[in-house]
């Protein structure tokens, strides 16, 4: 058997931080791993190097109610607590939700200036922003766009190519066939080995309908995907933690930075989790930094994602090509 | 006030109940107001195998009504009444959502169509 067959060569891992997570892409440098990310290389375009990054979640600037107090104390300490971490991010993902809308005059674009204020103090190469539907859902995006831009969009970062989803603006839970048709020619200059990245807000499965946790037309979207050996997809709107693999895709939702949603599964009502005045970030995740020095930051290890890229069709190509060139 | 909310109780009763002088051929017509950040009524009762069209109106802005169980995601523009088909095949208990986001309330605008 070749000894690549059993070599975890390619994987993005994830620590719990509160703040989202923090992920760590960590493709291997030497050896035949580092042979294979050559090749990578030559074909993808860019050859998979490690970085770090950090995804954010469900700030909801402007909140205000017994379910959270607190507003955006979560959000502040979060930001902190990646700006005391010892090795800088390379990028920041927020994945919506940013602000919680107001119809009174003026309140919401308040709102997105003060969300800009507190994100603006993250120490990172780059800061990424898809809109939830309390940010985009009324006007069909507009004030998200004055402030950051097209609700969609996507770059490459050392060998991995990320995307950024809006599946809220259209006020349904939903991608819509233009941007679909985006990404489709987003796509097309990539092999099936290119490690992908998606982050958007909400699942791109059904994860309970019941609950609107779910994209309509999310199964034309991983459709578009299904090609990809590697991909990851990060998402919000749930305020839990949640994990989900289909085909060869992950489904990861990271925590939110307001109140939590407790777990459907357990049968009870969509409501948010009671506030505990003693553990006024239970749930949220920063609890376990609250504990310890900002410079030390407690972190649970839990695993993003793992491939295995030797066993896949393409990577098997890939080294076919390559021992022949 | 007094009248609206006697009118409600009214529509609510009127849900819950087959009209026993509709036809045994011709759907039972059921009335769903929709507006931020509710639909009235809020629970419909139903027969099994008992023909149903919803015929649902927004009364302000641009609504959803979905329900992934029972097949329909209809946007309920403000003003225009929508029939649907009712399917009570099963018994069961099944959640209507809003799924066109309407305001900050929007997460708990629901009904429940009950079969049984």
């Amino acid at each position: 058997m070749d000894p690549l067959d059993r070599r975890k060569l390619f994987k993005i891992a994830g620590w719990t931080l509160g703040a989202g997570a923090l992920y760590r892409f960590a493709p291997p440098a030497l050896g035949e791993g580092g042979r294979v990310m050559d090749l990578l290389g030559k074909k993808n375009g860019e050859r998979p190097t490690p970085f770090t990054f950090v995804q954010f979640s469900d700030t909801h600037v402007g909140f205000d109610g017994p379910p959270d107090p607190l507003g955006t104390k979560a959000f502040e300490r979060a930001v902190e607590m990646v700006n005391a971490l010892p090795e800088r991010p390379d990028l920041v993902l927020f994945t919506g939700d940013l602000t919680h809308d107001s119809e009174k005059p003026g309140e919401h674009a308040a709102r997105m200036k003060r969300f800009r204020e507190i994100a603006g103090g993250l120490n990172a190469a780059r800061v990424h922003y898809v809109p939830g539907e309390h940010d985009a859902g009324l006007d069909g995006g507009a004030l998200f766009r004055e402030n950051f831009g097209e609700t969609f969009s996507s770059f490459d970062w050392r060998g991995v190519h990320f995307v950024g989803l809006d599946n809220v603006s259209r006020g349904k839970p939903a991608v819509g066939a233009e941007q679909l048709a985006w990404l489709k020619r987003d796509l097309e200059r990539f092999p099936t080995t290119a490690p992908i990245v998606v982050f958007t807000h909400r699942p791109l499965f059904d994860l309970k309908p019941d609950w609107e946790w779910f994209t309509s037309d999310g199964d034309q979207v991983m459709n578009a995907l299904a090609g990809f050996e590697n991909v990851t997809v990060l998402y919000g709107h749930i305020h839990r933690e949640h994990s989900h693999v289909e085909g060869n895709a992950r489904h990861y939702a990271s925590r939110s930075l307001i109140f939590a949603f407790p777990d459907p599964e357990t049968g009870v009502p969509k409501k948010p989790m009671t506030f505990e005045p003693s553990k006024p970030f239970a749930n949220l995740g920063i609890r376990r930094v609250a504990e310890r020095p900002p410079t030390a930051p407690a972190v649970e290890t839990v695993e993003l994602t793992l491939r295995e890229y030797a066993g896949t069709v393409g990577v098997q190509q890939l080294l076919q090509k390559g021992n022949e060139s | 006030m007094k009248t609206i909310r006697s009118l409600a109780l009214l529509a609510s009763l009127a849900a819950m109940l087959p009209l026993s002088g509709a036809r045994a051929d011709e759907p039972r017509v059921v009335a769903v107001s929709a507006k931020r950040f509710e639909f009235e009524p809020k629970e419909i009762h139903v027969a099994k195998g008992e023909p149903v069209v919803l015929e649902v109106t927004s009364q302000d802005v641009t609504h959803g009504f979905f329900s992934r169980t029972l097949g329909f995601d209809e946007d309920l523009a403000p003003g225009k009444t929508v029939r649907i088909p009712l399917k009570t095949d099963a018994d069961g208990s099944y959640v209507v959502l809003c799924d066109h986001y309407c305001g900050s309330g929007h997460g708990n605008m629901k009904l429940t169509i009950v079969v049984q």
